[in-house]
């Protein structure tokens, strides 16, 4: 049984989980992991290239017709920084959609959301379709949408710190507030927290370390694609309410009176 | 000329604009991007950008990364 279909900006997708690139063993486990996790949007980063060598690119075991590219701003710590990132991107062929991050602190890697949105401001006046990835404050989200953002991207916990979603409740008051999807990032850790942020009614996902920094990256991308499935379809379904007391699954008229 | 090249110093001896000078670098990825001196130039620009002694230039492309 499917599940509704999945829009950012002007693409639609059939995957709702969001994967990133970095941090594997290899490029072909990068490529095995993807392909097992279903996703249909990798994020890369954008870097020098090594002058003196000839490095294999990662491009190169990533097919454009199968996946589309999400160029993130990671390692930005400026309006500047992030804004030339994306043009660079841009002319490097990796297409206008693009993932802002404006990093605010080294240890937390937590997002500068004031400096995340005004290169959001710059980025979508220049025709990107920005995906800004943010802290889970429903403020900043309506701000960003204001700008014209495609999508907003709270995160559950810090960068690969596998705590999963920390706070459900803004995460589900985002989800009301705005119209554009939202895409939570960052922090998820096992599937189960991949299947109860999907369950809070989020659009999408967007995980990295998680994958890549399992046991077996590979069986996790297995894992995670089932639980963003299932989890959205949990959602759709509809769940039953949480009660104090119980409610009987089994009729009452009929029993036996002894 | 010496240029600044990805954070490196490297005399240059050919080159006059930003395309020779990626097949001097033996540049060839089609999916690299150029910045001279903090500006990104659009690929079409690249055989018309004149490169100069003191220019700060970056060449990029991607990589794995996801956050």
């Amino acid at each position: 049984m499917e599940s509704s279909k999945f829009k950012i900006g002007d693409k639609f997708f059939k995957s709702r989980l969001i994967v990133g690139t970095g941090k594997y063993a290899s490029f072909e486990e990068t490529r095995d992991a993807i392909a097992a996790s279903g996703a249909e949007m990798v994020t890369l980063a954008v870097r020098r290239i090594e002058l003196d060598k000839t490095k294999e690119s990662i491009l190169n075991f990533l097919d454009p017709k199968t996946y589309s590219f999400l160029p993130n701003t990671a390692g930005c710590y400026t309006v500047k920084e992030a804004i030339m990132t994306c043009q660079l991107a841009r002319e490097a062929g990796l297409g206008n959609m693009v993932k802002v991050e404006v990093i605010g602190d080294e240890k937390t890697l937590f997002p500068d959301n004031e400096a995340t949105l005004e290169a959001s401001k710059v980025l979508v006046k220049d025709g990107f379709q920005v995906l800004p990835y943010c802290t889970d404050d429903v403020v900043l989200c309506k701000k960003l949408e204001d700008t014209g953002c495609s999508a907003v991207m709270p995160l559950a916990a810090p960068i690969g710190s596998g705590l999963g979603v920390c706070n459900p409740f803004t995460i589900k008051l985002i989800r009301e507030a705005v119209k554009v999807p939202v895409i939570v990032d960052a922090g998820v850790g096992t599937a189960s927290d991949a299947c109860r942020a999907m369950e809070l009614g989020i659009d999408g996902l967007l995980m990295n370390t998680a994958i890549a920094g399992a046991q077996d990256p590979i069986k996790m991308a297995y894992a995670m694609k089932a639980a963003v499935e299932c989890g959205r379809q949990a959602f759709e379904a509809g769940r039953i309410p949480k009660k104090l007391y119980a409610s009987a699954s089994s009729p009452i008229d009929g029993l036996i009176d002894i | 000329m010496l240029l600044k090249i990805n954070g490196i110093e490297k005399n240059i001896s050919s080159s006059t604009n930003l395309a020779e000078l990626l097949l001097e670098l033996e540049i060839v990825s089609p999916h690299c991007a150029v910045a001279l001196n903090q500006e990104v130039v659009p690929n079409s620009k690249l055989k018309k950008t004149k490169i100069h002694d003191g220019d700060n230039i970056e060449i990029v492309h991607a990589v794995g990364g996801g956050l």
